[in-house]
Formats: C-alpha cells, sequence, structure tokens
C-alpha cells in the first residue's frame, strides 16, 4: 500500500549514507565525499517530486500536453553548479590544513591544536 | 574503504548513474549538468586534491556504534515523515497545481521560448539566477585568495621538463583527446546557444566547456595549458560573466521596467525576452567556465608547488 512512496525512501537511504560518512570519518576529503553523497540525495529528492506519470521533458513540442514540473529542475540546476564550485572550496581548506598541518585527519589535527595551546 | 582514490572513482560512477537517472526522470537539462560535473569536474579536483592530501586514510579510533543510532533515528523519522507524501508520478500531487501550470501553460506566449526550463531559469526566475552566479563567482574568487601561488619563470621550466617525461607515457591518450577536444568545445557552443530550443543553456555549457579545457591541461601538462590558457584573462572573464548579467538588469531599468524585465529591452516583448536570455545567459557561460577553470589551475598549481617543494625538503 505504501509501495508508491519507494522514491522518498531511496533518497533517505541515500542521505543517511552520506549522513554516516560525514559524522563517522575522520578524513577530511572522506567527509566532502559523504557531503556529496547527501547533497546528491537532495537533488534525487526533487527531480523524483517533479516527474510526473506519462509526462515528458518540459520543452513544449506538439502532440504532447503533459510536461513535468519544470521549476524543481531549474533549481536543481543552478544548486548542481553551486555545489560543485562550494565543494572545491571545501578541497582547497582541505589542502591548506593539509599544507598546515601536514594531515588531514580530524583527530590529528585536533592533538596538534591542543599541544599548541 | 581505506584507499581514497578508489572512493574518489566510486563517485565519480555515482554521478554519472544520477545522471542517468536524472534522464530517465525526463530532466535533461539536469543530466547533462551532472553528467559534466558529477562525473567530471568533480571527479577531477577531488583526484588533484588527493594526491596533495595523501591517498589513504588512517583507521578511526573512535566507536561508530553512537553514530550509527543517531544516523538510524534520523532515518526512522524521515521515513515516518514520508507516510504523509503523494506518490511518486501523481498527477495531482500539490508541487504540480500551483506554479508550474501558468509556466506550462503561457510561457510560450510571454516569452517565446520552447524550453521552458531555460525560460523560468533565465526570465520567470532571473534574480535568483543571478543569485547562484555571484555565488559560484564568490566561490572562485575564495579558491584563488585560499590556495593562489605566485611563480617565477625558471620554476615554470623545472616543471616543464617533468611533464614531458611524465607525458611520453600517454601517446595513445594524447592523440585521442586532441581528436575529441574541438568537438567536445563544439558541442558546448551548441549547448549554448541551442538552450531555447533544445536541453542546454549557460550553466550547462560552462561546465562542459571547462570540462574539456581541464581535460587538455591534464593531457598535455600544466604549463602548456598556461600558455594557451591566459590566468588573468579568465579571471576577468568571471568578472564580466557577473558584469554582463547585472547590466541587462540595469538596462531594463534605465527603460523604465523592473529589474531584469526583458519585454523593455526591444519594441516587441517576446523578442525583447529572446535577446535577454541570450545575453544572460552568455553571462552564466561565461561565469561558469572561468571560475570552474581558476579553481582547477589553482589546485594543480598549488600541487605542483607543494610536491616540488616537498622534493626538495627530503
Amino acid at each position: 500500500m505504501f509501495l508508491g512512496l519507494y522514491n522518498y525512501w531511496i533518497v533517505v537511504v541515500l542521505m543517511m549514507i552520506g549522513f554516516y560518512i560525514v559524522i563517522a570519518h575522520g578524513n577530511l576529503v572522506k567527509k566532502i565525499v559523504g557531503l556529496n553523497i547527501f547533497q546528491t540525495s537532495v537533488f534525487i529528492f526533487y527531480i523524483s517530486v517533479s516527474n510526473i506519470d506519462g509526462g515528458t521533458a518540459p520543452i513544449l513540442t506538439e502532440g504532447f500536453n503533459r510536461y513535468s514540473n519544470p521549476l524543481p529542475h531549474v533549481l536543481i540546476l543552478t544548486a548542481i553548479v553551486v555545489g560543485i564550485a562550494t565543494t572545491a572550496l571545501g578541497l582547497a581548506l582541505a589542502m591548506r590544513i593539509r599544507e598546515a598541518y601536514g594531515s588531514i585527519e580530524e583527530e590529528e589535527i585536533q592533538q596538534r591544536d591542543n599541544r599548541e595551546c | 574503504m581505506k584507499d581514497l582514490f578508489a572512493v574518489v572513482m566510486l563517485s565519480g560512477i555515482y554521478g554519472l548513474l544520477s545522471a542517468s537517472f536524472f534522464v530517465t526522470m525526463d530532466a535533461v537539462d539536469v543530466a547533462i549538468t551532472e553528467a559534466a560535473v558529477g562525473a567530471g569536474i568533480a571527479t577531477l579536483l577531488m583526484l588533484v586534491a588527493v594526491t596533495m592530501t595523501g591517498r589513504y586514510e588512517q583507521t578511526a579510533s573512535h566507536r561508530p556504534v553512537w553514530v550509527l543510532v543517531v544516523v538510524l533515528v534520523t532515518g526512522g523519522l524521515l521515513l515516518y515523515g514520508t507516510l504523509d507524501m503523494p506518490y511518486f508520478g501523481s498527477v495531482d500531487a500539490p508541487a504540480h497545481l500551483h506554479v508550474a501550470p501558468r509556466y506550462i501553460n503561457d510561457s510560450m506566449q510571454e516569452i517565446g521560448v520552447s524550453n521552458i526550463v531555460t525560460s523560468v531559469l533565465a526570465s520567470y526566475r532571473g534574480f535568483d539566477t543571478l543569485g547562484e552566479v555571484v555565488v559560484i563567482f564568490a566561490a572562485g574568487i575564495g579558491v584563488l585568495a585560499l590556495l593562489s601561488v605566485a611563480r617565477r619563470p625558471d620554476e615554470d621550466a623545472e616543471i616543464d621538463s617533468i611533464n614531458v617525461s611524465m607525458h611520453e607515457k600517454y601517446l595513445i591518450l594524447r592523440v585521442v583527446a586532441k581528436i575529441l577536444i574541438p568537438f567536445i568545445l563544439l558541442f558546448a557552443l551548441y549547448v549554448q546557444f541551442h538552450g531555447d530550443y533544445g536541453p542546454g543553456g549557460g550553466f550547462q555549457a560552462g561546465v562542459i566547456f571547462a570540462a574539456a579545457i581541464i581535460l587538455y591541461s591534464m593531457l598535455f601538462g600544466m604549463s602548456t595549458a598556461r600558455r594557451v590558457i591566459n590566468q588573468p584573462l579568465i579571471q576577468l572573464l568571471s568578472a564580466i560573466g557577473v558584469l554582463i548579467y547585472g547590466s541587462v538588469g540595469l538596462i531594463s531599468l534605465l527603460n523604465g521596467g523592473n529589474f531584469l524585465d526583458y519585454n523593455l529591452l526591444s519594441g516587441d516583448p517576446v523578442a525583447g525576452q529572446h535577446i535577454g536570455i541570450l545575453l544572460v545567459e552568455l553571462g552564466i557561460g561565461c561565469t561558469v567556465t572561468s571560475v570552474m577553470l581558476i579553481i582547477y589551475f589553482n589546485f594543480a598549481g598549488r600541487t605542483e608547488d607543494y610536491m616540488r617543494n616537498g622534493r626538495k625538503g627530503a
């Protein structure tokens, strides 16, 4: 009876995988990969909401009168490009941290900070 | 998995898979972007970052049991929340009842562009998109501030010699890439200017264009790429893109309309919309391409620098 909701369940599972990686791993690059998975799950959520049974891509053509919802497409299109820009910023920070601390493991960075205090 | 190289490769495959998922969901514009970004640029940037930060992850010492509990509780709550949601693909879901019908029914008369995604992106929600472009521009400046290194000509020559020895090994890749890259660039231009009628637009074209140039610089060496692509020029271009977008808004303001009201750009409202969308997409394409290139060149330049200093120090 609830089987029609399976798209949301896939989104929740993906989101939780990303969430787990962000919390459980200390490596900063891996955290960014986790954030990316989390982000993609939101993209999939929006795009699956925009889909309509029997609809087609939202490009007006003769012979079709049912299109999938264009608004989520616009939002996600820009979100993907903004997402890569912010991911790059995160990776840049990780690279600077590596230069300054010689490591990108969270625990080592914290230990070094504590020693210096 | 402790090998970050494998992690990055898997995330690239994941990007390609989600792009094909977007195609089956009728979101073609999104799919083009995700294919170029998720499978292309994101993977490359992470690879560059991994070469600098070390390939292997250390074993965590803390216990992941509590993490698992937190994740499972959150996931359970979210699943409970989905029970009230409309079914997948249902026509009368609330999301489809309000703004979308107007876009689908009236955009042809008001904008005259058959790709609804383009008309919503560049015209109806033009102000929103201007914000996104500024965010991308700001991220580019952030990367520039964090990673840019000043280099001297003699350093370039030294890096050149490393590159030449490295790239002779990949002869087949280089020949194939030399054939492919012009077509990728041409396709990017097609996507840019055909965005009104088919899937495409400034964002998609920008990332495809940048991906082609990044491919070039990976195979032919950074210093060759630096000779082809003038660094100050792309930094200027990223600002010019935002400037074009903003100026279109200001011109419509000066013509007595609202900010980004393209109807007033020409005597005929639909022709005005066409001009406005074309200019705005051009601005988006400029900024996206050059910011992606700024990000990549600074990443790679920093890594080269770090590697060389590390070798000298050792």
